[in-house]
C-alpha cells in the first residue's frame, strides 16, 4: 500500500495561528487516534488529510505522489473516509448506501454486478446490518446509521481508513465490535487514523496518538508515550484520575465541587 | 439495481399511447384505427394533412417540452440536493420570460420571440451562476438563495413590462407566460437534445447517485464534484432554456414528475432520468390534449392545465410523505 504522509502540514483553521507543523506517516498496520477538545480541528485535520480541504501550508502525499496531483478516483481507491455528519436529501436503502462504496472501483460504463452486491452484503453482515439491508437509511437510529457509514467504507475497501468519531452514537457492544473490526483491518496490513472523543477507547485500541490542542499546538507519537496524565489534563482542561486495569491506564475525570 | 428495461419499456408504451390519443383527438375526431392508418402511410389526404402536418408536430413538441422539463428538474434536484427543486428554481424562466416579452413588446413574433427567450434564459443562468460563484465558495444553499432572489427580480421586470405594454399585446404575453404550445416550431432539435442527454446520463448516472449524498461524500468516493456540478448546471439550463423557448414557462412538470417517479422507482438516476423524459413527455402530451379540447374551439394555455393537475398532486404527495 501507499502510506499517507503529512509533511510540514498546517491545517487551515480561520483565525488561528499556524502552531506546530505536522510531520508523520501512517504506516500499514498502525492504528492512530486523534484526541482533542471540541473545536481543536480534528475534523478539519481529517478532511485535509483526505484532500477535501486545502492545507494552509505543507504537503500530503500518498506513497510518492502528492495527494493534490492524484485523480480523485485513484485517491478514493486507497483512502476511505467515515464522515461525522451525513446528509440524506434523497431516501436510499441501507444496501444501496453500502453499495456506493464500490463507486471508486467501477468504470462509468459498468453497472454494479452481483459481485459488487455480494461485497456490500458481506460488509453489512460484519456490522450487524444484514437484517436492515432493505430499510431506508433515514428511518434508522443514529447508531445504525453510523454503522451503515462504516459498512460503506468497508465496501470501498481502502488501504488507509480515516474516521471521524466512528464510535459516535454506538452502544458499548457496537463500539467494541467496530474497534475490533478496525483492528482486524490494521492486522491485515491497512492503516487506521481516527478522531476519538473517548480517551479510554483511544488508550485501549490505538498504538499511536496525536494530541491536538485548541491553540494549534500538537504532539504525536506511540500511544504509551502520549498517555501522560499532565498532557491529557492540559489537552482537555480537565483534571483526571488514573487507575490501572489489565496493566493499562484508565482515565477518569475528577469530580469537582 | 438491475432491471431498468421493464419500467422504461412500460413508460415508452404509455408515451406512445398518449401520443396516438393526442393525435386522434381534436376538432375533427379520428378513430384510433384512422390515426394508425395515417401513421403507417395510409388514410385519406385530408386525414394525412390533419395528422402529419397539424397535430403530430404539436404532439411531438409537447412531448419534447415535457421530457426536457422533467429531466432538467431531476438534474436540478441532484445539483441542489433538494428533492423539491424545479427547473425554474434558479430564475431561468424569469430570464426567458423577460427576453420573450421584450421581443413581443418590440413587435417581433415567432422564431425571434423564441430566440430572445433562449437568450434571456442563458443570461439568467450566467447571472445566477456568476453571482453565486463570486467569491469561489459555491454551496447548494448559496446557489439556491441567489437563484430565488434573482427570480424575484425577473418577476418585477415581467410585471413592469406587462404594465407598460399596449392592451392589444397583453393576451399574447399572458399566454406565453402561462405556457403555450401553439407556436412551438419544429420539435426536432428538442427531441435530439433530449435523446442525447438521456444517452449521456447513463455513464454519468452513478456519479450523480453519489453526488446526491452530498458533495464531500461524493469527493471522498472519487467524484470530481466541481466538474460534475458545472456539467449538471449547464445541461439543466440548456434543457430548460430549450423547453422555455419552445413553449413558454410551463410549471410543475419539472417538479412533480421527478418527485413522483422517485417515490415509485427509488433514486437511481440511471433509471429516473430516462423515466423522467418519458413520463414528463407523456404528461405534457395529455395536458396539451386537454388544453385543446376543454373549451374547443378555443385553447387553454397548457401551463394552466399542468398547474391545475400538479398543485393537488404535489400537495397530496407532500402530505403523504410526512
Amino acid at each position: 500500500m501507499n502510506p499517507l504522509q503529512a509533511r510540514d502540514l498546517v491545517i487551515d483553521i480561520p483565525g488561528r495561528a499556524d502552531g506546530k507543523a505536522l510531520n508523520f506517516v501512517i504506516q500499514p498496520g498502525q492504528i492512530w487516534g486523534v484526541l482533542g477538545p471540541n473545536g481543536a480541528g480534528k475534523t478539519t485535520l481529517l478532511h485535509t488529510l483526505a484532500g477535501l480541504r486545502a492545507p494552509r501550508a505543507g504537503e500530503i502525499s500518498l506513497g510518492n505522489h502528492p495527494l493534490a496531483h492524484l485523480k480523485r478516483k485513484k485517491v478514493s481507491q486507497q483512502l476511505g473516509l467515515v464522515f461525522q455528519e451525513r446528509q440524506d436529501g434523497f431516501p436510499a436503502t441501507v444496501l444501496e448506501t453500502a453499495l456506493i462504496g464500490r463507486h471508486p472501483w467501477l468504470s462509468p460504463w459498468h453497472m454494479e454486478t452481483g459481485d459488487d452486491e455480494g461485497i456490500a452484503r458481506r460488509s453489512l453482515e460484519q456490522l450487524d446490518l444484514a437484517d436492515l439491508s432493505g430499510r431506508l437509511v433515514n428511518t434508522l437510529s443514529g447508531g445504525e446509521r453510523q454503522r451503515v457509514a462504516i459498512a460503506t467504507v468497508l465496501t470501498q475497501a481502502p488501504d488507509t481508513w480515516l474516521l471521524d468519531e466512528p464510535t459516535n452514537h454506538l452502544d458499548l457492544h457496537h463500539q467494541v465490535s467496530v474497534l475490533q473490526l478496525l483492528t482486524e483491518q490494521a492486522h491485515a496490513g491497512n492503516a487506521i487514523f481516527m478522531c476519538l472523543h473517548d480517551l479510554n477507547l483511544a488508550a485501549r485500541w490505538c498504538d499511536h496518538l496525536l494530541l491536538l490542542y485548541p491553540n494549534g499546538d500538537v504532539c504525536w507519537g506511540p500511544a504509551e508515550q502520549m498517555l501522560v496524565p499532565a498532557a491529557l489534563e492540559r489537552l482537555y482542561g480537565q483534571e483526571l484520575l488514573t487507575v490501572e486495569v489489565d496493566g493499562a491506564p484508565v482515565f477518569v475525570p475528577r469530580k469537582t465541587g | 439495481m438491475q432491471g431498468y428495461s421493464r419500467p422504461l419499456a412500460s413508460l415508452a408504451l404509455i408515451s406512445l399511447l398518449c401520443m396516438v390519443l393526442s393525435v386522434s383527438i381534436g376538432s375533427a375526431a379520428l378513430t384510433l384505427a384512422d390515426t394508425w392508418a395515417v401513421l403507417t402511410g395510409a388514410g385519406t389526404p385530408l386525414q394525412q394533412t390533419l395528422v402529419l402536418e397539424l397535430r403530430l408536430p404539436r404532439t411531438l413538441s409537447a412531448f419534447a417540452t415535457g421530457g426536457l422539463l422533467a429531466v432538467a428538474g431531476a438534474l436540478m434536484q441532484v445539483l441542489l440536493r433538494n428533492p423539491l427543486a424545479d427547473p425554474y428554481i434558479l430564475g431561468l424562466s424569469g430570464g426567458a420570460a423577460v427576453g420573450a416579452l421584450f421581443a413581443m413588446l418590440a413587435g417581433l413574433a415567432g422564431v425571434l420571440v423564441s430566440g430572445s427567450a433562449f437568450a434571456g434564459a442563458l443570461l439568467a443562468t450566467f447571472l445566477v451562476f456568476g453571482l453565486a460563484h463570486g467569491t469561489g465558495s459555491w454551496t447548494p444553499s448559496r446557489l439556491l438563495l441567489t437563484g430565488v432572489v434573482v427570480a424575484a427580480g425577473w418577476g418585477a421586470i415581467i410585471t413592469l413590462i406587462l404594465a407598460i405594454s399596449p392592451a392589444r399585446q397583453l393576451p399574447g404575453m399572458l399566454y406565453w407566460l402561462m405556457g403555450d404550445l401553439s407556436h412551438a416550431g419544429s420539435p426536432v432539435p428538442a427531441l435530439v437534445l433530449l435523446t442525447m442527454v438521456c444517452g449521456l446520463v447513463f455513464p454519468l448516472g452513478r456519479s450523480l447517485n453519489v453526488l446526491a449524498r452530498g458533495a464531500l461524500q461524493a469527493a471522498a468516493l472519487g467524484v470530481s464534484v466541481r466538474r460534475l456540478e458545472w456539467l449538471i448546471y449547464v445541461l439543466a439550463s440548456l434543457l430548460t432554456a430549450t423547453a422555455v423557448s419552445m413553449a413558454g414557462s410551463i410549471g410543475f412538470v419539472g417538479l412533480v414528475v421527478p418527485h413522483m417517479l422517485r417515490l415509485v422507482f427509488g433514486n437511481d438516476q440511471r433509471l429516473i432520468l430516462p423515466a423522467c423524459a418519458l413520463a414528463g413527455g407523456s404528461l405534457l402530451v395529455l395536458a396539451d390534449t386537454l388544453a385543446r379540447v376543454v373549451i374547443a374551439p378555443e385553447q387553454l394555455p397548457v401551463g394552466v392545465i399542468t398547474a391545475l393537475l400538479g398543485v393537488p398532486t404535489f400537495l397530496y404527495l407532500l402530505y403523504r410523505s410526512r
